[in-house]
Parts: C-alpha cells; sequence; structure tokens
C-alpha cells in the first residue's frame, strides 16, 4: 500500500511540474502579447487583442474533462500516448496556457504606466520595455500566478487521474471509490491538501521576498493582501470550471 | 536649443475632440532654464511630452538640439531607432519620479546605459558618478523604496543625465515635495544647469519655481502660450501677467474715484526719491498700498502700487511724469474705476515705455 501512494505522489509529481513549466513557458509570451496589443498599449493591435482573447477564453471555458477527450488524437501525436502521467500532461498543459496568460496579463497591468514612459523617455523600445520593466517589476504577481496556477493543476491533475493519467487522483478513484479502501481515499484527500498547502506557503514566501525588496514594512503588507485576495478569486473560480 | 512651430495636439475620444495644444511656437536657448507655467489643464505636460515625442504632434515640428524630431519620427505610432536614439540623449524627470521598484537604486541610474548598450564596467563607473553629482553616493544600492521622496526626485534626476543630455525636460519634478525639499531640488537643477551647461525645460505650477531657477518662462491658456520671453523681458512688459504673478504687489484701492498705478524700479531708478517729487511737482496725494523688493532672475526688482486721487484722465500728467523717470509704470486694471469712465486701461497714452518687445526673436 506505501509504495503504491508512493509511486501515485511521484505520479502527481511529474504531472503538475511539467504541466506548469509548459504553462509558463507559452503562458507569459501570450499574457504579454494579450497585454501590449490592447488599446492604447504599445503595441496596439484590436485584431491580434481580439483573436488571441477569444481564443484564450474559449481554452479556459472548456469543462477539462471533455478537453482531455478531444485532446486525445492530439496527445497521442505529440507525446505517443494518451494515458498515464506522460499523457495527462498535454492535456494539463493545454488547459493551464491560457489560464496562466490571463493571470500573466493582470499582472502586467497592475505596473506603473509612468515606468513604461520613464524607459520609452530614455529611449528604450519594446523588448527593453518587456525585459526590463514590465517583467521585473510584476515578478511578484508573477510568482503568486505560478503558485496559483500550480494549485490549480494539482487539482485538475487530479481529474486526469481518475480518467486514467495516474497519480494520487486516480488511486483515490480506483481504491477509495471504486474499492471501498475509505482509508485509502482519505489519505490521497489529505496528502493533496497538505500538498496544495505547502504550495501556497512556499509562493507566498517567495512573494514576500521579492516584493518586501526595499519596501516599507507596511506597503509590503498591504502588497500581499491584494496578491492573496486575487489568489483566492482565482482558485475559486477555477473550483467553480471544474 | 528647442524650437517647436505651430505645435497642435488634439485628443479624439469618439466623437469629441479636446484641443490639448493649439499652436504653440516656444523657443528655449541653449544653457538657460525655462519654466513653462499655467493652470490645470492648459496643456504644459502634453507641451513637454511632445518634445521628446512620447506624445505625437497632431500637426507642428520639434526641433531639439538642431534635429527636426517631427521627420525624424517617420508616420508610425511606434518610436523608430533613429527617434530612440535622440531621446536617449534628452533626458526627462517625473513627478512621481518612475523609478524601478525591482532595481537598486544604481541599476535605476544604469538602465539608460544598458539601452545605450554600453559595457557593464562603464556603466557601474558612469552610474557611481552620478550619483555622487546628485549627492547620493552612499545610496547606491538601497532601493528606491527605502528612499524620501527628494532622494527618489535626485535617482531621477540622476538617471535622466545618464545619456549625457543637452536638454532635461522636468513635468513637474518638485510637485510631490515639501517646500525645503523642493528648494534643494531647485538647487540641484540649477547647479547643473551651470556646471554642465544643460539646457531646462521645466513645467510647473508654482511661480515660486519659476522665481527661483528659471531664466525664461511662458505662460500657457488653454492650449496656447500666451506671453514668453526672458523674466527680464516680462518684468518690462506692460500688463504681463506673469510679471504681476511673478512679483506680485498687494492693495485694494480705497474707493472707486481712484487710479491705481503699478510701479516697476530697474536699477539706478530704484534710488531716486520720484514718489516725492512727484507729489511735489503735482501737488498730489499719494497713497502707498503696497510695495516690495526682491530678486527675480538674480536682478533686485521693486514694485510698488500707489494710489492717486481723481480718475485714470485727470493723472495722465503725473503718471507721463513717472514714465519719463524711467521707471515702469502699469495702470492697473481696476474694473470698477475703468468701466464706469470708458477708459481702457490698456488704451494707455503713446508714451514711450521701455519695454523689450515679447517673444518669439532670436532663439539660440
Ligand atoms: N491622453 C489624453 N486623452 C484625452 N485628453 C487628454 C489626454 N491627455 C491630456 N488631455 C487633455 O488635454 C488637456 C491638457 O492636458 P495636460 O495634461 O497637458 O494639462 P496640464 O497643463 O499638464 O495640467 P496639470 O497642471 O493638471 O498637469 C486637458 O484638457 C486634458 O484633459
Ligand atoms: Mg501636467
Amino acid at each position: 500500500m506505501q509504495p503504491l501512494l508512493y509511486d501515485n505522489t511521484l505520479d502527481t509529481l511529474f504531472m503538475v511540474w511539467w504541466s506548469t513549466f509548459y504553462a509558463v513557458l507559452f503562458g507569459i509570451p501570450v499574457g504579454v502579447l494579450l497585454h501590449l496589443t490592447e488599446r492604447g498599449a504599445l503595441l496596439q493591435n484590436v485584431v491580434v487583442n481580439k483573436v488571441l482573447g477569444a481564443i484564450v477564453n474559449i481554452g479556459r471555458s472548456f469543462p477539462f474533462l471533455i478537453l482531455i477527450v478531444v485532446l486525445i488524437p492530439f496527445t497521442r501525436l505529440v507525446v505517443g500516448v494518451s494515458i498515464g502521467p506522460t499523457g495527462a500532461v498535454v492535456p494539463l498543459a493545454i488547459a493551464a496556457i491560457p489560464f496562466f496568460a490571463r493571470l500573466v496579463e493582470a499582472a502586467l497591468r497592475e505596473v506603473d504606466k509612468g515606468l513604461i514612459e520613464a524607459a520609452q523617455a530614455m529611449g528604450g523600445g519594446t523588448w527593453t520595455i518587456i525585459f526590463k520593466v514590465l517583467l521585473p517589476q510584476a515578478l511578484p504577481a508573477l510568482v503568486a500566478a505560478v503558485t496559483t496556477t500550480v494549485i490549480t493543476l494539482i487539482g485538475y491533475s487530479a481529474i486526469a487521474g481518475a480518467v486514467g493519467g495516474g497519480g494520487l487522483g486516480n488511486l483515490a478513484y480506483t481504491y477509495g471509490y471504486q474499492q471501498y479502501e475509505t482509508s485509502l481515499m482519505i489519505t490521497t484527500v489529505v496528502e493533496l491538501i497538505v500538498l496544495v498547502t505547502l504550495v501556497q506557503l512556499l509562493g507566498d514566501l517567495i512573494v514576500r521576498r521579492l516584493a518586501g525588496r526595499g519596501t516599507r514594512a507596511s506597503s509590503v503588507r498591504v502588497g500581499l493582501r491584494r496578491l492573496r485576495t486575487s489568489v483566492d478569486e482565482a482558485t475559486l473560480g477555477t473550483v467553480d470550471a471544474a | 536649443m528647442i524650437t517647436t512651430t505651430g505645435l497642435t495636439k488634439v485628443y479624439r475620444s469618439g466623437d469629441r475632440e479636446v484641443t490639448a495644444l493649439d499652436g504653440v511656437d516656444l523657443h528655449v536657448r541653449e544653457g538657460e532654464v525655462y519654466g513653462v507655467i499655467g493652470q490645470s489643464g492648459a496643456g504644459k505636460s502634453t507641451l513637454i511630452r511632445c518634445l521628446n515625442l512620447l506624445e505625437r504632434p497632431t500637426s507642428g515640428t520639434v526641433t531639439v538640439a538642431g534635429q527636426d524630431l517631427t521627420a525624424l519620427a517617420g508616420r508610425g505610432p511606434r518610436a523608430n531607432a533613429a527617434l530612440r536614439a535622440a531621446r536617449s540623449h534628452i533626458g526627462m524627470v517625473f513627478q512621481h519620479f518612475n523609478l524601478l521598484s525591482s532595481r537598486t537604486v544604481q541599476d535605476n541610474v544604469e538602465l539608460p546605459l544598458e539601452i545605450l548598450k554600453v559595457d557593464r564596467r562603464e556603466r557601474s563607473r558612469k552610474a557611481l558618478e552620478l550619483l555622487d553629482l546628485v549627492g547620493l553616493a552612499d545610496k547606491a544600492q538601497a532601493y528606491p523604496g527605502q528612499l524620501s521622496g527628494g532622494q527618489k526626485q535626485r535617482v531621477g534626476i540622476a538617471r535622466a543625465l545618464a545619456g549625457d543630455p543637452k536638454v532635461l525636460l522636468s513635468d513637474e519634478a518638485t510637485s510631490a515635495l515639501d517646500p525645503e525639499t523642493t528648494r534643494s531640488i531647485l538647487q540641484l537643477l540649477r547647479d547643473l544647469n551651470r556646471q554642465l551647461g544643460l539646457t531646462v525645460v521645466l513645467i510647473t505650477h508654482e511661480m515660486d519655481v519659476v522665481k527661483t531657477i528659471c531664466d525664461s518662462a511662458a505662460l500657457m491658456k488653454n492650449g496656447r502660450v500666451v506671453e514668453q520671453g526672458t523674466v527680464a523681458e516680462l518684468l518690462a512688459t506692460p500688463g504681463s501677467e506673469l510679471a504681476r504673478e511673478l512679483f506680485p504687489v498687494g492693495g485694494e484701492p480705497s474707493g472707486d474715484d481712484r487710479t491705481v498705478v503699478d510701479i516697476t524700479f530697474h536699477g539706478s531708478a530704484a534710488t531716486r526719491p520720484v514718489i516725492s517729487e512727484l507729489a511735489r511737482t503735482y501737488n498730489v496725494d499719494i497713497s502707498i498700498l503696497g510695495a516690495a523688493m526682491d530678486t527675480v532672475g538674480g536682478k533686485q526688482i521693486g514694485r510698488m502700487r500707489i494710489e492717486l486721487p481723481g480718475r485714470f484722465e485727470e493723472n495722465v500728467v503725473p503718471i507721463g511724469f513717472l514714465r519719463e523717470q524711467g521707471l515702469q509704470v502699469d495702470v492697473a486694471a481696476v474694473a470698477e474705476a475703468a468701466d464706469t469712465t470708458g477708459t481702457d486701461p490698456a488704451a494707455q497714452p503713446a508714451i514711450p515705455v521701455p519695454a523689450a518687445p515679447l517673444e518669439k526673436e532670436a532663439a539660440k
């Protein structure tokens, strides 16, 4: 029983790690592009903004279970298999990219316009503004966004697990639900809760470190409170969607 | 150093149009501190943002250091390489400092140098040198969040100087600061202007700022420059609103049937006993409503508001006498007196006034 739990935990971590990796890898450029093509922004482009926004919205409104099924051919094409932890990474990442991209967009929107203007006034171009102003200034909010995404993915990976993706969700489903091993199911759920809590604590710690750089204590606290509420809202939103 | 011709900016939002700039011709000479003053919404920020083309003018041209930026910028909405290169040699400081909270003070000053692709060693050397210049050498490793407002603005100034600019633009750089700090920042700008020969254009809504450090000034109203010139020229211009604001003399007339006259003393005229001479020669009773001495633009100047009995037309001769003494005489626009007699104070007797012509001759 214990090795079973251990193996499935590893599977869950595997799925969450890689899907987060791809969510960040693709979500940041998409989020940046969404932000920069907004009306009045640096690369204002209504068409690109609307099209990209629509794709992101479609991706976000797809029920995850259906997404897995719809993506099966694509998953097989990309990773060769459509089930197991490896097969689950594809739909998880596809679901997480638009989610994370929106969080990135929101984080960038909070960056003071005056800073962009200052960079422009010193002769900075678009790349300078992205890499030296927008992303570094939004870093604490981006870390908070990653935290939210990881937690969301832990939840999603359990769903993926239940339909053959492996991991803790699978364990809870096959042993706990189908074979009435209540204790195992409870253990699994507790482990998921612990996992989520640890991720949130770690994320908050990093955010606090980053946001705390050289600011006075009071402003840090206010900033953190805001971040945390936005994280809570985001998490609630996904629970509903899932 | 900076010339704009017919600079116009119209903001369109939906079917609403706001003309923020309406044909502005600005002339800023090399090495001077030039103040632009005006009420909120007059278009000051729009003007200064047009000087480095952060804002694209709807029409008109902007020339900075002999370079026509409007021609350089091309048509597209994005800044091309040529415009960006030109901008990197025009410093700008902001009301809210606009420092990156994610970078240390030194790294903030290095940012423009990174944009100019200066190598790391040189960047660091230059940033430290500039921080030393603004008196913040010991704060290089601090974060902006750990500094006071005045210190942040010093960092902002150091950053603006990193590209070795010939021109520094300042939009309300002291408006977020207390009076004491304001003075020290103005002093710093003055020093930089003198030491580096930096041309400074500053926007403000405080007359005191103009009075303290400006060589020239412009007054904006509704998107237009209604007065501009050196401070001396402005003070010597009869009826100049800026001069009156720069150097106000208070005092209300004691009754309707009085003529109020503002007298400005420059140089040697200040030492002659003109008032008692006037009283003796014409046998008039003169009340002094207000008077002040001050230093404006580095020159001693005196102003006095006096009251003569009787209406303007009864006082044409004494006023003429004052003008003959080489004084600058403004018949104050006291509405009651002027309206009832139908005398427009602007339609003064054609006695020559030692006034330098205002506006737009000889830039540079
Ligand atoms: N981006 C914009 N879109 C539309 N209207 C604008 C915009 N920026 C400025 N305006 C308008 O242009 C006019 C001039 O604004 P500007 O900011 O230049 O005034 P200002 O003299 O700097 O005022 P303040 O002293 O309050 O800073 C105002 O009527 C303002 O509402
Ligand atoms: Mg303004």
